[in-house]
């Protein structure tokens, strides 16, 4: 009971913490929809590079990667590495960049209002919202329900998961609503540094313990010969590429890593967090997974439908420690969510609500001062209803939150076309967008089995092409739907097909 | 010359993706100083990244974005 209480009071001092930056942070903020969003595009080299370090880590650093590192070996570093260290560094630039300097000189806060402004095209905006906020939405929930499962671990149940979930739900609700992005990009800093230092002590403490990670390398040596070598079962060259590329691309259209394109403070801030990304991926995954591995080595053994880093660590740190690591994996989940809430919200108002409604886009004090209060309307609205469904978590949406990274992917292609060649036509955007998402989200639900089903026959689609997952085939359709598209049909003249050249003097 | 850099550019990019995976030890079981040989290589292999990255971002960043000459 004394270890379930001094755990409690770490998580809960950690979040403490962050509520007190948040309020800091708060009196810095003017009342403002770009300052809420975007910090008044002001972050600077560290603040960014952690907050969208931050923000790209969720549970799967702390759980789900280090058990699939136990379970099938620690090749997931190099999924990791090639993914976020390279293609995302590379998107970093060729998205990002480009991204910053059209918003910067247009004013954009969204990804759906860049689009629709080019486009000229008010439904092009809402249909983009509209797909990334169905995929946003469940993924929320997910980490929300991850951090109440957290909590009824942590106390053996003594806490019940609606008060978990709950708690971590308001908590974020209040920072976020309090402070908008210049909060969370400071908490985020925070967490990422709090995680990163975490890791490495957890790994320092461990191999001590075992005499070093010659030791701990030849006990899996000796239990998994198999894991050392690269490759081999799960791991195929299909497998790691089709991942890879599948979530660096994902993440690229995540709301809450795109909108991060557009805050940056300066072409130097930029420039810096780019070469500093593959180091920083190194230096969080390859000891945390590696501890994973180990730990099939070193015959920890984890409970069914646990996760192995607890397990390890309860077996050779005390007990605070393991709290403390805890306590980093719900700032994983917050980090993560925190922004969600944000650009989830800035999705729903701007992209949604604004059209629908009929209000424009005027940007004078009175419309400024609405927009900031409906924005925190809108975080509230939306982290109430993921928390609701987090209480239920229908099947459906598990699976929706579980295949969102290869949802948002399918988007890349066609904004990057958009961003590039200025042959893009409307038609063009909304047979890629629509066109490669209907592909994608056919294969993840069995909508064509059910109907041929219904007629008597039994036809399902297949599960990979030549093992390449239906995620990476439909980036290939969204290409060849936009491009093709574009090229037999004419731009509307609405469009602004001069919208997104930019000459690079906005940066300096 | 601009679009040399920019091919060129592009080939490094793709380079530093396609071996960031040491294909050529798939199924290498070596070990060294307590890691797998591939996880050395890819460590290296990702440091060389970010210096190239810091290169390109002193030398050549812009390229193939800042297309239109500033006005005056």
């Amino acid at each position: 009971m004394a270890d379930t209480t001094l755990q409690l009071g770490i998580v809960g001092g950690y979040m403490v913490v962050a509520l007190a930056v948040g309020v800091v942070a708060y009196r810095l903020t003017d009342r403002t929809a770009e300052d809420y969003y975007l910090a008044s595009r002001t972050l600077g080299t560290v603040v960014l590079l952690f907050t969208t370090f931050a923000t790209l880590l969720s549970a799967f650093t702390f759980f789900g990667g280090p058990n699939l590192a136990y379970s099938a070996g620690p090749e997931w570093i190099l999924v990791m590495g090639l993914m976020d260290g390279i293609i995302f560094a590379v998107l970093w630039y060729v998205l990002g960049y480009k991204q910053w300097l059209v918003g910067k000189r247009h004013g954009y806060v969204t990804l759906g209002e860049m689009l629709g402004d080019r486009f000229g095209s008010t439904p092009l905006r809402v249909v983009v919202a509209a797909v990334s906020l169905f995929w946003l939405f469940p993924y929320v929930m997910l980490q929300q329900k991850g951090a109440g499962q957290a909590i009824v671990g942590l106390t053996d149940g003594a806490v019940p998961f609606w008060v978990g979930a709950g708690g971590i739900t308001l908590f974020m609700v209040l920072y976020v609503a309090l402070s908008g992005m210049r909060g969370v990009a400071w908490t985020d800093t925070l967490q990422g540094l709090f995680m990163l230092s975490l890791v490495w002590v957890a790994v320092a403490w461990v191999l001590s313990a075992v005499g070093g990670s010659g030791e701990a390398t030849g006990a899996l040596a000796a239990t998994n010969p198999d894991f050392l070598g690269l490759g081999g079962g799960l791991y195929t060259p299909q497998y790691i590429v089709s991942t890879a590329v599948s979530i660096a691309f994902g993440v690229t259209m995540f709301p809450q890593i795109n909108q991060r394109f557009f805050a940056a403070g300066s072409k130097k801030v930029l420039k810096r967090t780019f070469a500093l990304w593959p180091v920083l991926v190194v230096l969080l995954f390859v000891p945390a997974f590696m501890l994973g591995a180990w730990a099939a080595g070193l015959g920890v053994t984890v409970p069914e439908g646990g996760n192995v880093i607890p397990a390890i660590l309860a077996e050779y740190t005390p007990t605070w420690f393991a709290a403390l690591v805890i306590a980093g994996a719900m700032a994983a989940m917050m980090s993560s969510s925190d922004s969600m809430l944000l650009s989830g919200s800035s999705y729903l108002t701007r992209d949604v609500y604004r059209p629908l409604t009929g209000r424009d886009d005027a940007t004078d004090e009175r419309t400024d001062r609405r927009e900031a209060l409906l924005a925190r309307v809108g975080v509230v609205v939306f982290a109430t209803l993921s928390f609701v469904a987090s209480l239920y978590t229908p099947g459906t949406l598990v699976q929706i939150g579980d295949t969102a990274f290869s949802g948002f992917a399918q988007l890349t292609v066609p904004v990057a076309l958009a961003l590039y060649w200025q042959g893009t036509t409307r038609r063009g955007m909304y047979a890629g967008v629509v066109g490669s998402q209907l592909f994608y989200g056919l294969h993840v639900f069995p909508v064509v089995a059910a109907l041929s089903g219904l007629v008597g026959l039994d036809v399902a689609l297949p599960a990979t092409y030549l093992g390449w997952t239906p995620g990476v085939v439909g980036i290939l359709v969204g290409l060849l739907l936009t491009v093709g598209v574009s090229l037999v049909t004419a731009p509307a003249a609405t469009e602004d097909r001069s919208a997104y050249a930019v000459s690079g003097i906005e940066g300096d | 010359m601009s679009t040399v850099r920019l091919v060129g550019w592009a080939v490094v990019a793709l380079v530093l993706m396609a071996l960031a995976v040491p294909w050529f030890l798939w199924g290498d079981a070596g070990t060294a100083f307590g890691l797998p040989v591939w996880l050395w290589w890819h460590v290296g292999w990702m440091a060389l990244a970010s210096v190239v990255f810091a290169v390109f971002a002193r030398t050549d960043w812009g390229l193939g974005i800042e297309e239109v000459k500033p006005r005056g």
